[in-house]
């Protein structure tokens, strides 16, 4: 196999953009990602785009050669790929295989997704096909019920706490507030989050990531090649993608995500890395309790002690381990299609040195971590400066 | 299906539209007596982990239970 390097990004801002349809947003995230790597369209060998619910969400189907073409990108495979939230995780994932595999050299992934022309309700429902739609949907689950459940045990078995969780948005909220790119840069505090309007108990709308308009792209080539493109490649030294059963009765035991612990077991492996080496990492948030399973199943601290871990400071900007220093699902915001590949931008910024105020001391090895469903499936990348 | 316990549970404000009328409403997976795992809807006291539920009945396809 040969190595790939990342050679180019580009996200458009997150947030709700009435004036925005979803192709201008895809096109907009590509080309800056073209120009960010000088590369021309004639030059793109495929395009790999994650979407998770287009055709319900505004009704067009056939999206990649529908946004590869008003880019002026034709005649090269453009594919979508859907795996709920880790739709670009997974376009990602299979991206570098084509690359590593010598399949192509210059592959354009992108991902996008455009949700705020729904109301909540009606986004909430379309959400929900991401589930087991034949058991747990049929029977009332929608997303927040099936992560308030994950609270629910986590609590039981490992004495988690409602504050415990409410640090994790408290301290994204910090870290987007950074951000000019975030769907919501504002600071909030403990007892607002605490007090917040119950979703689905014991989640309460802080607890709950946005319903966000947005896309991001990054450029990958084979890493013999990057320096024709960039002074600054990031290589990508893991990437791993797994599944697990859709529907959460199915589990063994739904305070971790074997297929989150397995991807992160296979990614570190193909890097020669243990957890203990990653510096920082975005992850997963799209409920608090999400970011405390996931910093438990990457392996950085034990099961069971994510929730204290995060309450005590220690993925804050200034801690050990920093957690989505973006703002991460949170406060960046979740336009669900988007959401793997602009965590892949997210972690390139902070290793290239470019993430402003948000930006970290140590920065040479960071990961992303992508999530579908309930944990259906899995996609955890490792990057490294060059 | 005759009973079980409770795994974990929830109860759910924001519905999907089709469930809206039911809100709030408690949710449910029930670890069944006679093996594996049923998401199902409570009727009736709201139930925490570790109680007993009984099986009531079957409404139009969703499992409905209620406090043992």
């Amino acid at each position: 196999m040969r190595p790939v390097a990342i050679i180019g990004i580009g996200k458009t801002a997150f947030g709700a953009f009435p004036d925005r349809d979803l192709r201008s947003l895809a096109v907009e995230a590509g080309q800056k990602c073209l120009a960010d790597a000088h590369v021309t369209p004639s030059q793109v060998e495929a395009y790999y785009l994650g979407n998770f619910a287009g055709p319900s969400f505004v009704g067009q189907n056939h999206l990649a050669p529908f946004i590869a073409g008003a880019m002026g990108i034709t005649g090269v495979p453009a594919t979508r790929f859907e795996a709920a939230c880790a739709s670009s995780g997974s376009a990602f994932y299979h991206a570098v295989s084509s690359v590593a595999a010598g399949l192509n050299d210059v592959v354009l992934v992108a991902g996008v997704e455009k949700m705020t022309s729904q109301t909540t309700p009606k986004v909430t429902e379309i959400l929900a096909g991401a589930g087991d739609t034949c058991g747990e949907v049929r029977a009332g689950a929608t997303f927040p019920a099936l992560f308030a459940m994950i609270a629910r045990r986590h609590m039981y078995q490992y004495g988690t706490t409602r504050e415990q969780m409410a640090a994790v948005a408290v301290k994204n909220h910090e870290n987007g507030a950074k951000n000019p790119q975030a769907h919501m840069r504002k600071v909030i505090t403990m007892e607002q989050a605490l007090k917040g309007k119950p979703i689905s108990e014991p989640l309460t709308v802080f607890d709950c990531s946005l319903i966000s308009d947005g896309a991001a792209a990054v450029l990958i080539a084979p890493l013999e090649r990057a320096a024709e493109f960039t002074s600054q490649p990031v290589k990508v030294l893991g990437v791993a993608q797994t599944s697990d059963y859709v529907a959460l009765d199915q589990k063994d035991d739904i305070t971790t995500f074997q297929a989150v612990s397995a991807a992160a077991q296979k990614a570190y492996k193909m890097a020669g890395i243990t957890a203990r080496d990653i510096q920082f990492a975005e992850v997963h948030d799209c409920f608090t309790i999400a970011e405390i399973v996931a910093i438990e199943d990457l392996g950085f601290v034990k099961k069971g002690d994510g929730g204290p871990y995060t309450l005590a400071g220690c993925t804050r900007l200034t801690g050990p381990l920093p957690i989505n220093t973006s703002g991460g699902l949170k406060a960046k915001g979740h336009p669900v299609g988007a959401t793997g590949v602009g965590q892949i931008c997210d972690v390139v910024m902070q290793l290239r040195g470019d993430a402003g105020e948000r930006q970290l001391a140590r920065h040479s090895l960071g990961l992303a971590q992508n999530l579908g469903g309930s944990g259906a499936t899995a996609v955890v990348t490792i990057l490294g400066a060059a | 299906m005759s009973g079980g316990v409770v795994y974990t549970e929830t109860v759910v404000h924001a519905a999907p539209e089709q469930f809206a009328a039911d809100a709030p409403y408690q949710l449910a997976i029930v670890s069944l007596d006679e093996g594996g795992r049923l998401t199902a809807r409570i009727d009736g006291d709201r139930v925490v982990i570790g109680d007993r539920v009984d099986f009531l009945e079957d409404r139009n396809g969703i499992p409905f239970f209620h406090k043992a």
